[in-house]
């Protein structure tokens, strides 16, 4: 798994890593319209990137995204949705309360069955922070662990 | 008595799990064990979910107040079953890093030969 | 037979087996569970005080948003370990 895969399985996962990404993003965003939301739709992006993380091999990732960046993307994720209930108790004076419905601001027409993206309240904001941490969060399992286990062969104890 | 398969299916899992967790001696076949009691747990929570004749509760077309409302199924084990679904993913990355260091530390899968060498 | 650990793990496990297989036999037929008011309320409301379509994501986010809290914090313990374990000490 340290060295990548021949040429034709890169040029393969070039081309469809594109389609991986915007039908997960799709997942995330209509969350609260369609079945998915938040975690499926991470699922589906993180396996997205397991398979460039196999295509082009595990030292070649490593050079490109360290796992800090990937720690702290997730910590922001992880900001964000307490952020968003701490917001509730601000405006709403209750923890976790869905504060849009009923100001009349950005996500707040009714819902009749058929809907558009602008219903809901605080759920579509919500969806995005529990997608990001979910991307961020299994790809650095992963890349850790692949990375892991090809550099340390020569110094067993 | 026929209409009760899921749930011995799930029985069957669970059955199938615990018996590689008690009588296997690999570690990775511990660890397959494990996950295949939980997928056993998550199909028992689906299951409990499922009303007669009923769909997915999901509104589309029509709102709550109108006249032939579709007879829908519990939406409550469904969100159960996501945070268990996610809870086991974490568990099981857990194990397997430890796992590698096991591996890395001792030379040697078999549970019978790790532990007691100390320096 | 093989040691006192097998027959003791034989005699567990037949235990259990017995146990789940009852149990399995006597619940109640699959597809009539008891009635709940509980989903009935949020079948009927989730609508018009959540506003999404999505009844499945009105209980995940806000009739039960803090068992996703505590989903959320398991998620970022489980992460934070793996990183920890594979950390390399530059000396």
């Amino acid at each position: 798994m340290s060295g990548g895969m021949s040429k034709i399985v890169k040029t393969i996962s070039n081309i469809s890593f594109p389609l991986v990404l915007i039908y997960g993003l799709y997942i995330i965003a209509h969350g609260h319209l369609t079945p998915g939301g938040g975690f499926q739709g991470g699922a589906v992006v993180a396996s997205g990137c397991a398979m460039i993380l196999v295509a082009y091999g595990s030292i070649w990732t490593m050079g490109k995204i360290k796992e800090k960046h990937l720690s702290i993307l997730e910590s922001l994720g992880a900001i964000a949705f307490i952020g968003l209930a701490f917001l509730g108790l601000i405006f709403g004076f209750v923890f976790f309360k869905n504060f849009l419905i009923g100001e009349g601001l950005i996500f707040d027409n009714p819902a009749l069955g058929l809907s558009d993206i602008y219903t809901a309240g605080i759920i579509p904001l919500m969806n995005f922070a529990v997608g990001l941490k979910v991307i961020a969060g299994l790809f650095a399992i992963v890349l850790v662990m692949a990375y892991a286990t090809t550099k340390k062969e020569a110094e067993t104890k | 008595m026929i209409y009760n398969i899921p749930f011995i299916a799930v029985a069957a899992l669970v059955l199938i799990g615990l018996y590689a967790v008690v009588f296997k001696r690999n570690l990775i076949k511990i660890v397959i064990g494990i996950t295949l009691i939980e997928s056993g747990v998550n199909l028992f929570l689906i299951t409990l979910a499922y009303r007669q004749d009923s769909t997915a509760p999901i509104w589309h077309g029509i709102t709550a107040s109108s006249n032939n409302v579709p007879f829908m199924s519990l939406p409550v084990p469904h969100a159960l079953t996501l945070t268990s679904i996610v809870i086991g993913v974490a568990v099981l990355a857990l194990m397997l890093s430890l796992v590698i260091h096991i591996y890395r530390h001792y030379g040697t899968l078999n549970v019978n030969k790790l532990g007691g060498d100390e320096e | 037979m093989m040691s006192k650990r097998t027959i003791a793990g034989a005699i567990f496990f037949s235990i259990v087996a017995v146990f789940l297989v009852f149990s399995a036999l006597m619940t109640h037929s699959f597809g009539n569970p008891d009635e709940t008011e509980m989903d009935q309320y949020i079948i009927d409301n989730s609508q018009g005080e959540v506003g999404a379509d999505n009844s499945v994501t009105g209980v995940v986010f806000d009739y039960r948003g803090f068992d996703t809290l505590g989903e959320a914090t398991v998620l970022f313990t489980a992460v934070a370990g793996v990183i920890l374990l594979f950390r390399r000490l530059k000396k």
